[in-house]
């Protein structure tokens, strides 16, 4: 089509608006030198990020949700890179039926998975804390970086694999000098929107943290008193911003080294 | 024995494909199912005090369930609620898509990157942010009074149905966005020519050829967005108040302060059960759709 719709591109401005202005308060206001969030500004201060670094509760948060971070990101990747690879080079019977069972996680009401992991751990007897909130984590991450990855193995030319296996080469050599290079733009983009899923998620930390505080938990646990409010504000920006650095390093590697039309069909999963 | 099951193996791609899948799997049953499974039971279990379940099966739960005014009331409106989010999201989603399907020639890469970002930053903040505009002090409340348009906070913006909607539209808009930029994006566009130079109107061309295309896109957008939200917690914890309040919050409340788990669980349950029920709904019904339109 080459015609111009101007009243559509002036709607999806505004709904883009729409999308983008109120996250962008949250970085407004924690320069500002109130507590309350209120119009007209009251001036320009540092001082609420210079806060976070007194916190000691939230060194503590932050750790935790880089260590649960980790751990499940690896995990998932792990797990959700073998199941790719089957998905995309055989047909098998009961494919389907796999297929949705390893998406239903991200199709079901988060609760009702932190609510049955929650009851199964606590009869088993275990305590709460940073260890079920990692096993529900990589859970809830390995649909994500599945997707990603069979976006990214789609197309893969597999008879290089058996060629190196007919040239002598053993399964894990093959893997580790063929597959993975070849592999590996997609595996840190699954590795890093694995993390970042993690990093953010509220709900099974919520249910399973118990006391040990990830960072959601942390912000979650300040929001209710006021004079808190403005270093939750300049935290939640920074990580705004450290997210978004994240996710866009992940869409790059995601398409690198890949043809136009790809791109297109990666960017689709 | 070992030789022939390995000759096995590697003729049979059935076999090599679930022995890829098998850590997947495992997590699933492990992780998922059986917990699903424990969560039934305990819906059949009695809390007898604090720290006592007796476990004599019974269905009393579900009838205290539905016995509860409270309970019930909550349901129906966490279905309303997701209802009418699902329906304004697709409703103002869709010519977003449409125009950047359709529309958008150059740096279409940049626009679709745009779109997919918001759907990867913090939850709790894109609500929390709705907290900032909504609050009695907030930014909507003190550029009205700034203005001098009222002169009291508006207090009705906070702890309502109305701003868990908004909130809710807001924050789960990039779910439905992607499905729908998809479909559209698949449809051959000679097929919209045909429909043209058949004479269509523009309105005839998109209701009779554009939109039945796109319907895979729809359907994927309304579960996307119905599934999660009726289960939501934060926004109506965040921003509902008591007004605003869904049946999320009680469920945690069982499993909280109120410690009554067997209800908890029946509570989840039955929330499940109708997640499922309306997504069987929506699916049957949009595939009878589709058949009669084209």
């Amino acid at each position: 089509m080459n015609e111009k719709n101007n009243s559509l591109l002036v709607y999806t401005l505004i709904y883009f608006g729409f999308l983008y202005i109120p996250v962008l308060f949250l970085p407004i206001f924690s320069f500002n030198d109130a507590n309350y969030m209120s119009f007209p500004l009251a001036g320009f201060t540092t001082d609420h990020y210079e806060e976070m670094w007194s916190k000691r509760n939230l060194h503590k948060a932050l750790w935790a949700s880089v260590k649960v971070g980790v751990v499940a990101s690896v995990v998932s990747t792990a797990i959700a890179l073998l199941a790719a690879k089957a998905f995309v080079r055989y047909k098998f019977r009961g494919q389907n039926v796999s297929y949705g069972a390893i998406m239903m996680p991200f199709l079901i009401p988060e609760i009702i998975l932190a609510v049955s992991i929650l009851i199964i751990w606590i009869n088993l007897g275990f305590p709460l804390g940073l260890v079920p909130v990692t096993i529900g984590h990589i859970l809830f991450c390995t649909p994500f970086a599945m997707l990603i990855l069979i976006a990214r193995i789609e197309g893969f030319d597999f008879s290089l694999e058996e060629a190196s296996r007919d040239l002598g080469e053993n399964a894990w050599g093959t893997f580790y000098r063929v597959s993975l290079p070849l592999y590996l733009p997609g595996i840190i983009a699954a590795l890093l929107l694995s993390f970042i899923i993690s990093f953010d998620e509220f709900i099974l930390a919520f249910f399973l943290s118990g006391s040990d505080a990830t960072l959601p938990m942390y912000m979650w646990n300040q929001m209710r008193f006021v004079k808190k409010l403005p270093h939750v504000l300049a935290l939640g920006a920074v990580i705004i911003v450290f997210t978004t650095f994240i996710v866009l390093l992940a869409f790059w590697l995601r398409n690198v080294g890949q043809g136009k039309e790809k791109q297109d069909i990666a960017i689709k999963l | 024995m070992f030789q022939a099951w390995r000759n096995l193996y590697s003729k049979s791609d059935n076999a090599k494909a679930y022995s890829l899948l098998s850590p997947a799997l495992f997590l699933i049953i492990l992780v998922m199912l059986i917990p699903m499974a424990l969560m039934l039971s305990f819906s059949s279990f009695t809390q007898v005090s604090m720290m006592e379940i007796d476990f004599t099966p019974t269905f009393q739960r579900y009838i205290d369930f539905f016995e509860k005014s409270l309970l019930v009331s909550l349901l129906i409106k966490s279905v309303k609620i997701s209802f009418i989010v699902t329906l304004i999201t697709l409703l103002t989603a869709y010519p977003v898509c449409y125009y950047i399907a359709f529309y958008v020639k150059k740096n279409k890469m940049l626009w679709l990157v745009l779109l997919t970002l918001p759907f990867w930053t913090s939850y709790l903040l894109r609500v929390f942010s709705w907290k900032i505009i909504l609050g009695t002090k907030g930014v909507f409340n003190s550029t009205l009074l700034g203005a001098g348009i009222i002169s009291e906070p508006l207090t009705f913006l906070m702890y309502s149905e109305e701003a868990v909607i908004i909130t809710l539209t807001h924050a789960w808009a990039a779910f439905a966005l992607l499905p729908l930029y998809v479909s559209l994006e698949k449809i051959d566009f000679s097929y919209i020519e045909a429909a043209r130079d058949l004479g269509l109107s523009k309105f005839e061309v998109f209701w009779k050829v554009t939109f039945p295309l796109s319907l895979p896109g729809v359907i994927g957008a309304i579960l996307i967005i119905f599934i999660p939200t009726v289960g939501d917690y934060v926004t109506p914890a965040l921003i509902g108040g008591t007004e605003g309040r869904m049946l999320s919050n009680m469920i945690q409340a069982y499993f909280g302060k109120i410690n009554n788990i067997p209800l908890g669980a029946a509570s989840a349950t039955i929330m499940l059960t109708t997640v499922i029920l309306i997504t069987a709904i929506v699916s049957y019904t949009t595939k009878r759709l589709t058949q009669r339109l084209s």
